[in-house]
C-alpha cells in the first residue's frame, strides 16, 4: 500500500475510534461520554492497524479509571477493533477539559459544572466559587460539605429554591 | 535498593499507611458526610501509593510490583513517618493527624512538581490538586473544632501536643533525604519547614490553639524502626493476601 493510502485508512481508523468513544459513557456519571469527561488524550494507529488509547485519570485513586479503559476496549473491540489503553498521568488531568457539550449535559443532569481552573493548587485551598444551582440558576447557593459521592464532586445547597446538589469539582 | 527508590518507597509507604488508617473509619465516621470524606481522601492517597509502590518496584528492578511491596513487605521492612501510623483516636486525633500531614504532604508535592526524576514529577503534579482539597478540608474541621465547645477545643488541643513530637521527623534529613535532595530528586525536609509552619501557624491561630514547644523524639519510621501501632495495622491489611497468595477480586 503506498503511504498515502495507508496514511487515509489510518485517518479513517481514527474517525471511527472517535465515533465509538462518544458512545462510551463514564461509569459513575453516565451522561457524560469519555470524550465528554476530557479523559482521551490520544488516539494513534500503528502500521499494522492496532490502536492506542491514552487515557488521563480525574483523580490518582478515582475507581471509575479502570473500568473506563475496560470500557473503552470492550467498545472497540466489538466493532472489530484492536486495541491497548494507557494510562496518560502527564499532563495531569484537570476540569478545564471538559468539553462545553460536557459541561451543558452535566448541567442539564443536574450537577453544577466546574469553575474554571484557578492559577496554581494552593489557591485551590482557599478557593470559594459562586456556584450557580443547576435547577433554577440562582447564584444564592452554599457548600454543604467538601466531598460528594465520587472523588470529583462536592455537596452544594440553594438557599433560593432549597435542593441540595452535586457541583463536579474544580481541579 | 539505592537511596532513590528508598526514597520514593517512603513516600510509597507514607500514603500507604495513612490510607489504611482513615480506612478503618469507613461506617464509624460522626456522620455519613464524614464518612464518605475521610474514605475520598484516603482513595485518593491510597491511588498516590499504588503509583508511587509501582515506579519504586521499578527502580529496585528486581520483579516486585505493587501488591509485592504492599503486601510482603514486613513492619522494618515500611518506610513510613511515624506520624501515619498513630492510631485514629476520636475524630478529632484524626483531624490533627490530617492536618499536621496533609500541610506538609502539599509543600512536599508543590516541590516534587520539579524533581529530576520525571515519573515522581508527574505523579506529584497530579497529587498537588488532591492534597490542595486534603488540606482544605483538614484545615476547615481544626478550626471549627478548635474554635468550637470547650470540650472540642480540649480534644484537638490534646491531640495536638500527644501528635507534634512525630513532626520532628518531618524535617530532619538522613543520608536518605540527602542523597535524594543532591540528585535534586526530591526537596531537602528542611526546606519545607517554611511554608508548613506558615500554613500550621496559620490555622492554629484562627482555631484558637497553642502551637506545642518543640519536642524530642524517638522514632524513625522512615528507617523502619517504627511505633509499636504499625505491626498490628501491617497484620490487619496484609492478612488476605498471605493467607490467600496472588488472590483477586
Amino acid at each position: 500500500m503506498n503511504p498515502a493510502v495507508a496514511g487515509s485508512a489510518s485517518a479513517t481508523l481514527r474517525e471511527r475510534v472517535f465515533a465509538l468513544l462518544a458512545g462510551v459513557p463514564d461509569p459513575e456519571i453516565p451522561v457524560l461520554s469519555v470524550l465528554d469527561l476530557g479523559v482521551i488524550r490520544h488516539v494513534s494507529v500503528a502500521p499494522d492497524g492496532s490502536v492506542e488509547v491514552g487515557v488521563a485519570p480525574t483523580y490518582s485513586g478515582c475507581p471509575a479509571t479502570p473500568m473506563i479503559k475496560a470500557d473503552i476496549l470492550a467498545a472497540l473491540a466489538g466493532a472489530g477493533i484492536r486495541a491497548t489503553a494507557v494510562d496518560v498521568l502527564s499532563p495531569p488531568w484537570t476540569s478545564d477539559w471538559l468539553s462545553e457539550e460536557g459541561r451543558r449535559k452535566l448541567e442539564a443532569y443536574g450537577i453544577a459544572p466546574p469553575a474554571a481552573a484557578v492559577g496554581s493548587p494552593r489557591a485551590l485551598v482557599h478557593a470559594e466559587p459562586v456556584i450557580a444551582c443547576p435547577r433554577c440558576r440562582s447564584q444564592e447557593t452554599e457548600r454543604l460539605f467538601e466531598f460528594g459521592s465520587t472523588p470529583c464532586k462536592a455537596l452544594y445547597r440553594c438557599l433560593s429554591c432549597r435542593e441540595p446538589f452535586d457541583y463536579f469539582k474544580c481541579l | 535498593m539505592t537511596p532513590h527508590c528508598r526514597y520514593v518507597l517512603r513516600l510509597a509507604d507514607t500514603n500507604l499507611v495513612l490510607a489504611q488508617r482513615l480506612g478503618e473509619w469507613v461506617g464509624h465516621a460522626p456522620a455519613l458526610e464524614e464518612d464518605l470524606g475521610l474514605a475520598n481522601v484516603a482513595l485518593d492517597l491510597l491511588g498516590q501509593a499504588r503509583l508511587l509502590l509501582a515506579h519504586a518496584g521499578e527502580l529496585e528492578g528486581r520483579g516486585r510490583d505493587e501488591d509485592a511491596l504492599a503486601y510482603l513487605r514486613e513492619e522494618s521492612e515500611y518506610l513510613n513517618l511515624t506520624l501515619v501510623e498513630q492510631p485514629n483516636g476520636d475524630f478529632g486525633l484524626t483531624i490533627v493527624r490530617q492536618f499536621l500531614f496533609d500541610a506538609w504532604q502539599h509543600a512536599l508535592h508543590e516541590a516534587l512538581e520539579q524533581s529530576s526524576d520525571a515519573k515522581l514529577a508527574a505523579i506529584a503534579a497530579k497529587a498537588v490538586k488532591e492534597s490542595s482539597y486534603h488540606l482544605r478540608y483538614s484545615s476547615g474541621w481544626l478550626i471549627r473544632l478548635g474554635d468550637g465547645t470547650p470540650e472540642s477545643h480540649r480534644r484537638v488541643a490534646d491531640a495536638l501536643t500527644r501528635l507534634w513530637p512525630f513532626t520532628s521527623e518531618l524535617f530532619d534529613a538522613d543520608d536518605i533525604d540527602r542523597a535524594a535532595a543532591a540528585a535534586a530528586i526530591a526537596p531537602a525536609p528542611g526546606a519545607l519547614a517554611a511554608a508548613w509552619n506558615r500554613t500550621v501557624d496559620d490555622v492554629l491561630a484562627a482555631a484558637t490553639l497553642a502551637r506545642p514547644p518543640a519536642a524530642s523524639y524517638a522514632w524513625y519510621g522512615k528507617q523502619g524502626r517504627h511505633s509499636e501501632h504499625l505491626g498490628y495495622l501491617l497484620a490487619e491489611m496484609q492478612s488476605l493476601h498471605r493467607a490467600h497468595p496472588g488472590v483477586t477480586w
